[in-house]
């Protein structure tokens, strides 16, 4: 059996940031779920993830994703992407996940490969709510994350 | 001629953090911290029902969730004045005391120590004189040449891959760096060890708390962990025992390394006892209770006035009205609006968090911070107020741990070090560490007084809340990790009116107050050195000094690449 998670990060209390927990909340709700691929509701959390995300075969990272898009619109990030993205320090969160995956790098733990699926913010104004434009697109989130997992053969007969 | 320099945003600490300071001679003249981000949580809560608050709160922060979650739930039950079973009690204590131990270890080792050690010159080392030297500190298991010789050769090829990732921020080779190559070493070697360790303390919390990184087993009125001595899917003997064999893991590696560590890179940067003083009125709570109440607890806390032990005034209880009455919050500085006028400093019962953003003043309002205050006076919280106020109070075990640190401190430097040299930079990072002995010990404890409750047949972990209709209001505080944490709440038929969090880095990171005294960081930075004011290591390492967490912790990935760190050295001012 292969390690892997979808971790979705993100602070609930600020509306469209909060994105990524909400897809992992949507996928725990399935009926079903396989036990090699773990749901991690990360926040905002750092150090703490540090056991949860060693020597996973694939990592799915959930995220709102800044880019100069239209607010709303979905995109996936695999391969070489990845890793530029996290050398480039990514917000001023410094002991957020990229730390975290540095950390696991140096003990030779690092996930064989990470993929980032995100979407780009509305809004990050204090609320629980996600906003009409990131809200209407969720379940496109989700399946964008099942169709990543799918591709890798996982959640074979496990999605009805 | 004065320099102006601005750290926006001060890195490895948690959420956005901007200090400035004016340098002149080398050395700080004046300084303002500015916390960047508004954290409105309080205006979420309001409407909502008391039972949900612990679950929203403790989403403000990234390091920090515990705490508020813990703080929440003792302002509700404050409020209604609900007492609790002894076995929530402990089940929460060791929760806290774990996270506490958690984040101490992180900080010093993985945000802080970068401050103090150079990762490179590690390079340099004789790995064999460096394992020699650690073992004549601690007789500590992973001490050994062959462990020191691995990691070397380890960290050549993570530089020679020029990938230097959670090391890439440091100021290698910066004339304020002291250590030998020995000592960088061998700190090094315990930054990666640190990393293991830090595991069992996570998994404490997650066993204890049902779900990591966010607890999930609080409850107003105690905790939702169904105890049984042998039943499964509960918290069972079989999983206790688990839970006692991470805790002696944590407590080898608190006591034999990072204590030892911290005495011995203090000793070596002996000239920063003198750095950072600052504010010497310092304020702690006490906690770890061992009641259902909350009259008894295991670490005491008070106040402390211009860093005298004799002046002590202990805080006794949950609620305890000497700490209810002194606490307010001015916001003369800062980006709010109080509709009583901008010099007024209001209870937290009566608080108001309407945003007023001005643009960086230095003269006006500057953060996002309040200014909170103990009976009209800014303070300074966390491990140096914990355990100053822990000794003023007679605690032994604060005693034996603080005596074995000072006498280390004074070995390796050759000269008598006593409790004076703790008003300074590396004196709370002694005192953190003093502090997380004392945890570790109290952690156990508490595993040995649940374990012997269960065994005389009290399985009980709740008590149901009871809402009455009117008002009630009620204070749950924390000594958290950086100190003073406080939550007040008022409740009006069982919907929130008002909720206020009062955070340790609000107190320390403050800005002026009403009457524009300097916050703890402001004051802790004047007379600091500054080498090159460019590389102004010397004033992070003040800063860090005191574990910066601003709870807000925005986290949006930005896939434009820019620099995030910019120091900018203006021209005189």
């Amino acid at each position: 059996m292969t390690r892997n998670a979808v971790l979705g990060i993100g602070n609930i209390l600020l509306s469209d940031e909060g994105v990524g927990v909400r897809v992992v909340e949507a996928l725990a709700s399935r009926a079903s779920w396989p036990d090699d691929i773990e749901l991690i509701d990360g926040g905002t959390c750092g150090m703490e993830m540090l056991d949860q995300l060693e020597e996973l075969d694939l990592l799915v990272v959930v995220d709102c994703v800044r880019g100069g898009r239209p607010p709303g619109t979905p995109v996936v990030l695999r391969g070489e992407a990845v890793p530029v993205f996290f050398r480039t320090k990514l917000s001023p969160h410094q002991i957020g996940l990229a730390d975290v995956l540095a950390s696991l790098e140096l003990t030779g733990r690092a996930p064989r490969e990470t993929v980032i699926v995100g979407i780009e913010p509305e809004s990050l104004a204090l609320g629980m709510e996600l906003t009409p434009a990131v809200g209407a697109r969720l379940p496109e989130l989700v399946d964008l994350t099942l169709g990543e997992l799918e591709r890798r053969g996982l959640l074979v007969g496990a999605v009805g | 001629m004065s320099k102006r320099v601005t750290i926006d945003p001060v890195t490895r600490i948690e959420g956005h953090l901007r200090v400035d300071v004016e340098v002149d001679g080398g050395r700080v003249k004046k300084a303002w911290a500015s916390g960047q981000m508004w954290r409105g949580v309080e205006n979420i809560l309001i409407g909502r029902d008391p039972r949900d608050a612990w679950a929203i709160t403790q989403r403000i922060c990234g390091v920090c969730t515990t705490v508020h979650a813990m703080a929440s739930v003792r302002a509700v039950e404050n409020a209604l004045q609900l007492e609790i079973p002894v076995n929530a009690q402990y089940i929460r204590n060791m929760i806290m005391l774990a996270h506490a131990i958690h984040d101490h270890i992180v900080h010093f080792y993985h945000l802080s120590a970068l401050d103090w050690v150079d990762v490179v010159s590690a390079l340099k080392a004789d790995p064999d004189k460096s394992a020699e030297l650690a073992q004549s500190l601690s007789n500590w298991n992973g001490n050994s040449k062959a462990e020191f010789r691995k990691v070397q050769e380890k960290l050549k090829g993570f530089v020679g891959t020029g990938q230097l990732g959670i090391f890439t921020n440091g100021y290698w080779g910066h004339p304020a760096m002291k250590l030998t190559p020995e000592v960088n070493l061998l700190a090094v070697v315990h930054y990666l060890q640190a990393l293991e360790v830090q595991r069992y303390a996570n998994k404490i919390v997650a066993i204890l708390g049902s779900k990591s990184p966010h607890i999930q087993n609080v409850a107003v009125g105690g905790v939702a962990n169904p105890l049984s001595l042998d039943a499964q899917s509960v918290l069972t003997v079989e999983r206790l025992l688990a839970v006692k064999e991470w805790m002696l893991k944590l407590d080898d590696f608190v006591k034999n390394v990072y204590l030892v560590d911290v005495a011995a890179i203090g000793a070596f940067y002996a000239d920063w006892t003198k750095v950072g003083r600052g504010i010497t009125d310092y304020l702690c709570v006490p906690d770890i209770p061992l009641d259902g109440k909350g009259t008894t607890f295991a670490l005491p806390g008070g106040y402390i006035e211009g860093g005298k032990l004799e002046s002590f005034k202990p805080i006794k209880t949950f609620g305890d009205q000497y700490f209810v009455d002194g606490v307010s919050e001015a916001i003369k500085h800062s980006w709010y609006d109080y509709k009583a006028g901008n010099n007024q400093s209001l209870h937290p019962y009566k608080g108001e968090t309407t945003p007023n953003y001005t643009d960086f003043q230095d003269d006006g309002k500057y953060s996002w911070l309040k200014s909170p205050t103990f009976y009209g006076k800014p303070m300074q919280v966390g491990p140096l107020a914990r355990v100053l106020n822990m000794l003023a109070a007679g605690h032994e075990p604060t005693k034996k741990y603080a005596t074995t640190a000072l006498d280390l401190v004074s070995t390796i430097a050759g000269t008598p070090v006593g409790l004076e040299a703790m008003h300074s930079t590396i004196g709370r990072h002694a005192a953190r560490a003093v502090g997380c002995a004392v945890q570790s010990d109290e952690m156990i404890k508490q595993w040995d007084l649940l374990v012997t409750n269960m065994a005389k047949g009290d399985l009980t972990t709740f008590n149901k809340p009871v809402f009455p209709k009117g008002e009630q209001m009620g204070v749950g505080f924390h000594e958290a990790p950086r100190g003073v944490l406080s939550h007040w709440v008022v409740i009006d038929s069982g919907k929130i009116a008002n909720y206020q969090c009062v955070v340790p880095t609000t107190w320390n990171a403050a800005p002026r107050n009403e009457n524009d005294q300097p916050g703890a960081y402001e004051a802790c930075l004047l007379d600091n050195p500054v080498a090159d004011p460019e590389k102004p290591l010397e004033v992070l390492r003040t800063v860090h000094s005191f574990d910066p967490c601003l709870a807000c912790a925005v986290h949006v990935v930005d896939e434009e690449q820019r620099p995030v760190v910019t120091v900018t050295a203006a021209g005189s001012c």
